[in-house]
């Protein structure tokens, strides 16, 4: 909960001196409550005064990166609990796990299957990010190991075990590396968060339910080790997302510092398909890193594109790269047509040329990630703009025709298109579901014509 | 240490919605479905129960678009050129609580097939399976216009929930189900306000507001999912916080949409990186699914045997837990 002005008060000097500008301690620590001063203005505060003011402002979900610093991930420090009240800000990464028991060929090649999960989609790289390294024989020499040569492949790790000498033997070869350590539990807490400290590494803490947590979590903060990540326990789907909802109201709704971290979520369904589902639910309702185990490149490709569409800024629109796009193999003699890169805008105009079953080439404007109207009202999508974009898409060189398609809501730029542009515009339908039907008919009689 | 969990309570409900009728209520389904009626997020009972779990419908075309893959005909082969036998094999061996039956034939540019040649299809549907259905038009306003009054006569009593009722022509769907004693779906996609003003307008002409399903968008992962998700979220929240013009339950069209995905489509040769051919696509429809569950959608519409198969999996998996 947000600190009271009574709160405040008790921590201050209670000298009512007035130096801060207030005449009593008890008016500042008003001010202090609602945020309208800062405790700077004391003079006298004490250090533990200052400490719980500013433990009081921190975010709500602690930010924790994981990994090494030139390309660590940060998770947690999210706001809402609805994508469209603002964004969503830290993809929860794809954690892959693999057992060490195993000869280190088959290592190798474990990693090299992780490696190549790596796809790009709307000009992003998406990719499985952390392997999740698991110690099934308790022996700290060969974990050890396995971390390293996983580190040195580039992965950033989180290490499974739940003997703390195993994953201080793996923590202690790679400090600059900052793995996360999985887990803290009722068991080892201490000995773990010892290793956390020592080695300043990212610390998982898993509870038997939310009550057994947040006990453990407020142990091991008070220990020093506050970059923390949750595990409610649950392995069933519906248990699961039960956790990961109220730990995130808790920490929204209620400021309840003991859950206030990010949580991870761990895919455990058996069936292929099942897992899909299951871990695409988890990046919906708040898990902050996914555990999963070793998915198949069709898995991966799923996920990843759940996890970039959920964490997608509602008020920034994917845009397409402005250029020529081709729907099926067009040739010199196919239809050129014009639309935004607006993502949602240019796959509406991309399926329905699809339906047409009649390969067409696109010519795609940057609007700056506005659709048809709002970027023509905002003058981005106008005569000049679209024809600067069909001469620079270099469409004439793939075409032996000169005929374009605008949007049927922007005819009223054809004339002006046709001088600056020197192409013949034709204006299609309003709705591109209109396409198929207009490149049946309007298309083929202007190419009879011409 | 003790912790009080955050327990959201809302003041409205979503309305409870019936469809299929059986012999003794006017129809001849051997079985009905309930939908709705939830008075919380999904899938988070420690707030408040929902009463009915989300329902798996199965698509039946009665002209399959000739551009399907292959991965997508195969497990059908046997049953597309006829949707009886299709819709049978949804109930019987993928077993789907609806089917949603599309009625695209009737499309000039498709088989420009007749009112009366639809009608016939949905008798043959109706007669073939005992479970409700939901018919949907085919999407070109003036047919559709002819098409539905015959349709839903031929289905008169049995509560099928038709569509889709869009902003720019409902008026002849909601007269017809009037008549006939159907449910409505309406669709406006992707906008919230458009979705209230068409269930305004259709319950002005006299069909109740817990008679129409919304229907909010076409999207499909990698291809607009997130809308979509923010929209049924916001029409959720909204008719939750009382809203009666945002109450009614939801519906996903969920295969169609994703086999349209490159993803889904291209072969394995093309994208070696992209995995499986033959699993991207359930994956592709499943992962939709999953999303728009956790959104609120109370019924999705599946294409691939897979899918059905894990989504209703995945909904038993979700709906078993007790509170948190």
């Amino acid at each position: 909960m947000p600190l009271t002005a009574l709160d405040i008060y008790k921590i201050l000097p209670k000298t009512n001196c007035g130096e801060c500008g207030f005449p009593t301690c008890l008016a500042f620590a008003m001010q202090l409550a609602t945020k309208k001063a800062a405790i700077d203005a004391c003079p006298y505060a004490s250090d533990d005064a200052k400490a719980t003011l500013a433990g009081a402002a921190a975010p709500p979900i602690r930010l924790v990166t994981i990994g090494p610093q030139d390309c660590s991930i940060g998770i947690g420090k999210e706001t809402v609990l609805f994508r469209h009240e603002e964004t969503f800000y830290h993809p929860p990464p794809i954690a892959v796990r693999v057992t060490t028991d195993r000869p280190p060929e088959d290592l190798r090649e474990a990693l090299a299957r992780v490696r190549a999960l790596e796809f790009e989609r709307v000009g992003q790289a998406l990719r499985v990010e952390i392997v999740a390294l698991e110690d099934a024989a308790g022996e700290p020499e060969r974990f050890a190991a396995a971390a390293t040569s996983a580190a040195e492949a580039g992965f950033v790790l989180m290490l499974m075990s739940e003997t703390p000498a195993v994953l201080d033997a793996a923590a202690a070869r790679m400090r600059q590396d900052r793995p996360l350590l999985y887990a803290a539990t009722e068991d080892n807490w201490q000995a773990v968060a010892q290793v956390a400290k020592t080695h300043k590494c990212p610390l998982a803490v898993r509870g038997r339910n939310l009550v057994a947590l947040a006990d453990l979590t407020a142990r091991i903060a008070a220990q020093g080790v506050t970059d923390l990540v949750l595990d409610s326990g649950a392995r069933d789907h519906a248990a699961t997302l039960q956790g990961l909802t109220q730990i995130r109201r808790l920490a929204l709704r209620k400021m309840f510092r003991p859950l206030g971290y990010p949580a991870l979520a761990f895919v455990t369904a058996r069936h292929p398909l099942d897992q899909v589902m299951q871990g695409t639910a988890y990046i919906g309702k708040y898990a902050a890193l996914l555990v999963t185990g070793e998915l198949e490149p069709w898995q991966a490709l799923a996920l990843v594109t759940a996890r970039q569409n959920i964490y997608t800024d509602p008020q920034k629109p994917i845009q397409v790269e402005a250029g020529i796009h081709t729907v099926g193999t067009p040739d010199e003699a196919s239809p050129v047509l014009v639309t935004t890169n607006f993502s949602l805008t240019y796959f509406t105009v991309e399926g329905d040329a699809e339906a047409s079953r009649a390969p067409a080439w696109i010519v795609v404007v940057n609007t700056e990630g506005q659709s048809v109207m709002t970027a023509w009202a905002a003058d981005k999508f106008n005569a000049e703009t679209i024809a600067k974009a069909i001469q620079e898409s270099g469409i004439a060189d793939r075409v032996t025709h000169r005929r374009a398609v605008i949007p049927g809501g922007v005819a009223a730029i054809s004339g002006k298109l046709e001088d600056l542009s020197g192409w013949q515009i034709l204006v299609g339908p309003r709705e591109s579901a209109g396409l198929p039907a207009f490149l049946r008919a309007q298309w083929k009689q202007a190419g009879v014509a011409a | 240490m003790s912790l009080e969990l955050v327990k959201e309570t809302w003041p409205g409900k979503i309305f409870t919605i019936t469809i299929g009728a059986t012999a003794a209520e006017g129809g001849t389904r051997a079985r009905t479905v309930t939908l709705g009626g939830h008075g919380a997020l999904p899938f988070l009972p420690g707030d408040a129960p929902s009463p009915h779990p989300p329902l798996v419908a199965m698509e039946v075309m009665d002209v399959v678009p000739p551009d399907w893959p292959e991965h997508l005909r195969a497990p059908l082969a046997d049953v597309l050129a006829s949707p009886a036998d299709w819709a049978r094999k949804c109930v019987e061996d993928c077993g789907a609580d609806l089917v949603c039956l599309r009625l695209q034939a009737p499309h000039p540019e498709w088989k420009d097939a007749s009112p009366d040649e639809a009608a016939a299809t949905v008798r043959a549907v109706l007669q073939a399976v005992p479970v409700p259905l939901i018919i949907l038009g085919c999407g070109h306003a003036d047919k559709d216009n002819e098409v539905w009054p015959r349709v839903t006569e031929a289905a008169r009593g049995e509560r099928c929930l038709v569509g889709m009722a869009v902003p720019e022509n409902y008026k002849t769907l909601v007269v017809a189900c009037l008549a006939d004693g159907h449910n409505v779906l309406a669709e406006a996609p992707i906008d919230v306000n458009i979705q209230k003003q068409l269930n305004i307008l259709i319950t002005e002409m006299g069909l109740s507001a817990d008679r129409i399903v919304l229907h909010p968008g076409n999207a499909s992962l990698g291809y607009g999912l997130e809308y979509e998700y923010s929209i049924m979220e916001r029409i959720r929240l909204a008719g939750l916080q009382g809203d009666r013009m945002l109450s009614q339950p939801m519906l996903a069209v969920v295969g169609e949409e994703a086999w349209k995905a490159k993803e889904a489509r291209l072969p394995e040769g093309a994208m070696p990186a992209w995995g499986a051919e033959a699993l991207r696509g359930p994956a592709w429809e499943a992962a939709t699914a999953a999303a728009f569950l956790q959104a609120g959608a109370d019924m999705v519409v599946l294409v691939h045997p897979e899918t059905a198969a894990t989504v209703r999996r995945t909904i038993t998996e979700l709906t078993k837990g007790s509170a948190a």
